[in-house]
């Protein structure tokens, strides 16, 4: 299972000479794993993802994809993998089916087989009833599945999603969180997917590189991720509020304690076993639990953590919202 | 390992399957290419109609009266009575004067003839310009993108959307011909249905040479806009610094030179040579050597430019 399927080794891509897109990235990715990119917009996931994929030049550096390098092998990297695009590309005057087929003919795969496999992905992504259908009669989560659809016609060896999930509904997005992990089980593909959602990468990656600027602040699995933060948290409040400080600080796995408005805040590592130790301590010296609250440390602490600043309030945003402010402004005299 | 590709696709095939596409979308909308063609068809019908060159020179437009006296000075050698010829006379060999003067400058005997063959190098034209945009398009959606993330070769896409504009122009160039037939052309003597299918030639080829260049304006390009203002700068000026509605010959020098040099001229001439004209096989010939240089090296120029800019 340790088979490197993409490697990247100081790649860079500077735009016009000077925009540092991307900055002397390394990260290796294994065979069968959902790799994520996570960062906010600009950080520089997007220009990776289409080094990856061909469409960019790197300007320094190298990247292979199943060992393939991705400068001097373009067309043997094109060839083993899949694409799921950040917008919707499929074409609008044609059906379902005959983007699909459009798509395979891209690949040079034979009719027969090309018809045999679309009927078998738009199963999967559950668009059978709609294939004769114009596209542009789809849905935004339609269409999703049909980029979906045409990114696995060439049964790709990876599978390379740009924000998969972008401008979807919460409803759509947690089905295709579905057949994402489908594909992975069923499949034993390799994904390597970008998004600024912190449960998306949560939910589905088994590792994350979280990106700004254009370099790699972090890689790991998410779980080591929000562990590398301290642990978890477990709130509770005792009858009477006797100071038990350092009597909680004894159990075992408990890392720090403190005493806050009546209540102790108990940073601990494996919150979920620690909490039962720590209500066996206090009632074996008599103290009554009244209030327990388990937290875990959320991936929007640990981005926090590593880039000093939440992925809700980038700068991106402030400045957007500076801009619409002055939109209405105008609109107003 | 695993092997690059196990269908091993030729060349042709992404070719194929991205003209398949082009050609669906078409036949999916045929509306819009129906509009296509309205345009030169208003030009035929107005201008080619209402510019009656030909009845234009002939007697009808003078006031000749009904005899003519002719002073001694202007006839040698000099006689004491004037002469006196009949007005009819005069009017006749006037009238005359117009098909004559038509076919010595025009090569044809009324302008309808002459112009409304020329709107077939005006659709190739306008068809042309716009498969820049549509490449512009496909980069807007991001259909790019998705075609260049796999292995069809870069040259395929160019050509593929030249032939699309090919298809087109000579669909309509076939409606367009016909109309002209029904509004009354008048074709040569040396007209031969076989023509028509020199006449597909010559249009594919200047259309391979003029969309290779505006494809190749359109590479790197993801504005519609600057797409529409080249069009809109280039067409008219290409179109006027041709034979399509006067012929060359009665241009000043200036002009002559850009309409020598002006593939569109030699579409025009080819057509009219295969139609309208008494066929002067030398000529046609050279208009086919000047075309297919034409499209060999623009083409060779867009599909080495697709290499070079597809991949930034």
């Amino acid at each position: 299972m340790s088979e490197e399927i993409i490697k990247a080794e100081g790649l860079t891509k500077v735009f016009n000479k000077h925009l540092v897109a991307v900055d002397h990235v390394n990260f290796e990715v294994k065979k069968g794993e959902i790799f994520g990119f996570l960062g906010p917009n600009g950080a520089g996931k997007t220009t990776t993802i289409n080094m990856l994929i061909t469409l960019l030049r790197p300007t320094e550096g190298t990247a292979s994809v199943i060992g393939f390098d991705i400068a001097k092998q373009h067309d043997d990297v094109r060839n083993v993998i899949g694409v799921v695009p950040q917008e919707y590309t499929a074409d609008e005057d044609l059906t379902g089916l005959e983007n699909i087929l459009l798509c395979a003919d891209l690949y040079g795969i034979p009719r027969k087989v090309a018809k045999e496999r679309a009927e078998e992905l738009l199963k999967l992504v559950e668009l059978t009833d709609f294939k004769d259908k114009k596209v542009a009669t789809f849905s935004g989560g339609m269409r999703r599945r049909l980029e979906l659809a045409c990114g696995l016609i060439n049964r790709p060896k990876v599978l390379f999603l740009d924000e998969p999930t972008l401008g979807l509904d919460v409803q759509t997005r947690t089905a295709t969180w579905e057949y994402i992990k489908t594909l992975k089980k069923g499949f034993g593909m390799t994904l390597f997917m970008t998004t600024h959602y912190l449960e998306e990468a949560d939910s589905l990656c088994d590792r994350i590189a979280i990106i700004d600027h254009g370099k790699i602040v972090v890689v790991g699995t998410p779980e080591d991720l929000k562990h590398s933060l301290g642990g978890d948290v477990i709130t509770l409040s005792i009858k009477d509020d006797p100071d038990v400080t350092e009597l909680i600080r004894g159990v075992e796995n408990v890392k720090d304690v403190k005493k806050e408005n009546g209540s102790y805040r108990i940073k601990a590592e494996n919150g979920e076993v620690t909490a039962p130790f720590v209500i066996e301590t206090l009632r074996k010296k008599g103290y009554i639990v009244t209030r327990l609250m388990l937290t875990e440390p959320t991936l929007n602490e640990v981005y926090l953590e590593y880039t000093g600043r939440s992925l809700r309030d980038t700068e991106e945003s402030a400045e957007a919202f500076r801009a619409q402010r002055m939109t209405m402004r105008r609109a107003r005299t | 390992m695993s092997t690059s590709n196990e269908h091993n696709p030729s060349k042709f095939h992404g070719i194929w399957a991205l003209t398949k596409r082009e050609l669906k979308k078409w036949l999916k909308e045929p509306l819009i290419l129906i509009m296509a063609v309205l345009q030169p068809v208003i030009w035929m019908g107005l201008f080619g109609k209402a510019m009656n060159l030909g009845n234009m020179f002939s007697g009808g437009n003078l006031n000749i009266p009904s005899v003519l006296q002719i002073s001694g000075s202007a006839i040698v050698p000099p006689q004491a009575n004037p002469v006196y010829i009949s007005g009819a006379a005069v009017s006749q060999m006037f009238s005359n004067l117009g098909p004559s003067i038509m076919q010595n400058i025009f090569g044809v005997s009324d302008y309808f003839s002459y112009m409304s063959v020329g709107m077939i190098s005006f659709i190739v034209m306008f068809t042309t310009m716009f498969s820049g945009m549509s490449i512009v398009w496909d980069r807007r959606l991001g259909f790019l993108n998705k075609v260049l993330s796999t292995p069809v070769s870069r040259g395929a896409i160019i050509v593929s959307k030249v032939f699309n504009a090919s298809l087109r122009a000579m669909f309509q160039a076939t409606i367009i011909l016909a109309l002209a037939v029904v509004f009354g052309l008048q074709v040569s003597s040396t007209f031969n249905p076989i023509n028509i299918l020199g006449l597909y030639a010559a249009v594919f080829l200047l259309c391979a040479g003029l969309s290779s260049v505006f494809l190749a304006l359109a590479l790197r390009s993801t504005k519609w806009e600057t797409q529409m203002a080249i069009v809109n700068l280039i067409n008219l000026p290409l179109m006027f610094a041709s034979n399509t509605f006067f012929p060359i010959s009665q241009m000043p020098d200036w002009i002559q030179a850009i309409a020598r040099v002006n593939p569109i001229s030699y579409l025009t001439d080819a057509i009219r040579q295969l139609t309208v004209y008494q066929l002067d096989s030398s000529s046609l010939m050279f208009d086919f050597a000047f075309l297919g240089a034409f499209a060999l090296v623009f083409s060779a120029i867009g599909i080495a430019l697709s290499w070079r800019y597809l991949t930034k």
